[in-house]
């Protein structure tokens, strides 16, 4: 019987992972009190964190989270998948990285700037990657990833196999300073929640709303009248933009920009931290994020071993475990996270 | 000596060989990807750590049990197959249900375990594979020098090519795989093993795989990453040309092989991203793919 049933069907993207298997969607019951409770949670560890852990593991683990969150946006709520967001992550962060150190800009400009060159490739990828849909997708957002990857590796401003070192890290508005990794903790968590407020907020908006619905049905969302590729390329864009967001503030964090930030294993990796946490949740990817930071971190006296270890996690992902962490977690509460 | 636009004969047509052997791997790895896909409704993003597996079987056949180029021609695919029913059976078998993507996904993980155990295995630099003592040398063929290993890539690839297609359009297991691939609950009241032919269709496309990387083991050096790379270009053959039709993907994959080729001559910074490109365009003028039905 096994491929009979899938064989048959004419698959359109709009039935992607998070919408296939019912009880798998945890968002739609509103905004639940227990999403609310979890995000004051969240925002008070932020605060008591830099106190007892290591700040720029803290700031490190805020950017991978907050990219995660952004490619979330695009599956759990859009149900596209793309194998390429390492391009809008690794340019923009080669975008803060080069504005910080060649053009001496603030903080926050470089952040805007690496921001918007990611909206930017989102824009152009998107564009593209919809006119196909479901693995199609995938395969050309992979495609045009690994032709940035090349770009990067040639053009001069990126550096090359060096990167971009030393970056200044600068003072905020030009007034205040954030070179050291306590002040400039400040800043990235606060964009972190910034953003994921603001997805929290698309999620739940009318928009997000179509967006779901055209993830389900989108013959059906079709016929309604709505332009579907309009919301699917907007929704590329935000999460462009997002995961831009991160990597811009991941090159401040680090003073560093590099290859591996565009590499096609980065836009595996963020796909490993969703699926751990839980696709189409707000609150799984950060948990994702944390699991697969802290294990690297732990675990990377392994060398070579950990690639293994993180392709069985996947394996075992897809195979058993496909609501990942918070979608179990939410189904015993039986309450959206 | 003649010249093209500047650019010498014998260098152009030394970058059309290199081009129609990298268009060889890429012919017989879409082709493997479009018959998986056919029946299984996956996307096997392992297919470039089997095509890597294939390449390491042969060196390790050579290196610790004798056994030379030939030998592992026949065995490497076969070796790489079974590991493939294994596959199949103990994990694909289990998504089947689920959404085109898991299995994508699956394979994505499938691919990093692959990679990663060869790397722990074996370092990540390269280890050599000679080319068969029989096929060392060369000929001249009076407008340029072709080395014999590599016109027998291509000629093999070739071969391999249209006995796929042989296979599937003109024998009766190819029937029952093209019967099943259009409803496969049909052909299974017929009393055809489907879960059987779907095992087997996932064997014979990954052994595909594996003869490329035993082809390309000669070649490029034997490494880890050498199928990874290489994936992400079939990957835009594949939407170039889409995976409706086996010609369509064998004749895409040794026409972007050449033009790639052809743009080492003139425009070298540019090689590595015209396909990239290419895919681009296609997707603008023809999203569909160049041989892809309108849905």
């Amino acid at each position: 019987m096994n491929a009979a049933t899938t064989a048959t069907n004419t698959v359109t993207s709009g039935r992607a992972l998070a919408g296939q298997a019912p009880g798998l969607l945890h968002e739609d019951a509103g905004e639940g009190r227990g999403q609310g409770i979890a995000l004051i949670a969240l925002a008070a560890a932020l605060v008591a964190a830099p106190f007892l852990v290591y700040p720029v593991f803290v700031m490190k683990l805020l950017c991978f989270a907050l990219f995660a969150c952004a490619f979330n946006l695009l599956l759990g709520f859009g149900g596209l998948l793309s194998i390429g967001h390492a391009l809008f992550f690794g340019f923009a962060s080669y975008t803060s990285a080069h504005a910080s150190k060649a053009w001496g800009l603030t903080p926050e400009l470089s952040i805007a700037a690496g921001t918007l060159v990611a909206a930017a490739l989102g824009l152009l990828v998107g564009s593209l990657a919809i006119r196909r849909q479901g693995i199609y997708l995938a395969m050309i957002t992979l495609a045009l990833a690994q032709m940035g990857y090349f770009v990067a590796l040639q053009a001069p401003f990126t550096g090359g196999e060096d990167g971009i070192q030393g970056v200044p890290r600068g003072a905020l508005l030009g007034v205040l300073d954030v070179s050291s990794d306590f002040s400039l903790y400040w800043l990235v968590a606060g964009l972190f929640m910034a953003g994921i407020l603001c997805m929290r907020r698309i999620v739940h908006s009318p928009f997000g709303q179509v967006l779901k619905a055209i993830r389900d049905n989108e013959p059906r969302m079709v016929s309604l009248g709505y332009k579907v590729d309009r919301y699917k390329l907007l929704v590329f864009v935000l999460s462009a933009a997002l995961s831009g967001l991160a990597g811009a503030m991941k090159a401040l964090v680090f003073q560093f920009a590099s290859l591996v930030d565009v590499y096609w294993t980065m836009s595996g990796e963020v796909i490993l931290m969703t699926l751990i946490g839980g696709v189409g949740t707000i609150l799984g990817p950060i948990v994702g994020a944390a699991v697969i930071v802290s294990a690297q971190s732990y675990l990377s006296s392994l060398g070579a071993w950990v690639v293994v270890a993180q392709g069985a996690i996947f394996v075992a992902c897809v195979v058993l475990f496909r609501k990942g962490i918070v979608g179990t977690l939410a189904d015993r509460l039986g309450r959206p996270l | 000596m003649a010249t093209v636009f500047g650019i010498p004969l014998a260098v152009l047509f030394g970058q059309v060989l290199i081009g129609l052997i990298n268009g060889a791997f890429y012919a017989i790895l879409s082709l493997g990807l479009a018959v998986i896909f056919g029946l299984l409704n996956i996307i096997n993003f392992a297919h470039g750590a089997l095509y890597m597996a294939g390449a390491f079987t042969a060196w390790i056949l050579l290196n610790h049990a004798g056994i030379g180029f030939w030998g592992a021609l026949v065995l490497a695919p076969l070796i790489v197959g079974l590991a493939g029913v294994v596959i199949e059976r103990l994990l694909l078998s289990r998504i089947y249900r689920l959404d085109h993507l898991y299995g994508l996904l699956l394979t994505f993980g499938l691919a990093l375990m692959i990679t990663g155990l060869f790397r722990v295995g074996f370092g990540s630099s390269g280890l050599p594979y000679p080319a068969p003592a029989e096929l060392s040398g060369g000929t001249n063929l009076g407008f340029m020098f072709l080395p014999n290993y590599r016109g027998f890539v291509v000629a093999a690839s070739i071969l391999v090519c249209l006995g796929t297609w042989f296979v599937i359009e003109r024998t009766r297991i190819g029937a029952y795989l093209r019967a099943a691939t259009e409803d496969p609950d049909l052909v299974q009241t017929f009393g055809i093993n489907v879960p059987l032919l779907i095992t087997l269709t996932y064997a014979a496309g990954v052994a595909l795989a594996a003869f490329a990387g035993v082809l390309a083991a000669p070649i490029y050096s034997v490494n880890p990453g050498m199928g990874q790379d290489l994936i992400i270009v079939v990957f835009a053959v594949v939407v170039i040309g889409s995976m409706g039709s086996i010609a369509g993907a064998v004749v895409t994959g040794f026409a972007l092989g050449v033009v790639e080729g052809l743009a080492k001559v003139a425009w070298p910074e540019a090689s590595s991203t015209v396909i990239f490109v290419i895919m681009a365009v296609v997707l603008l003028l023809k999203p569909q793919g160049l041989f892809g039905k309108v849905s």
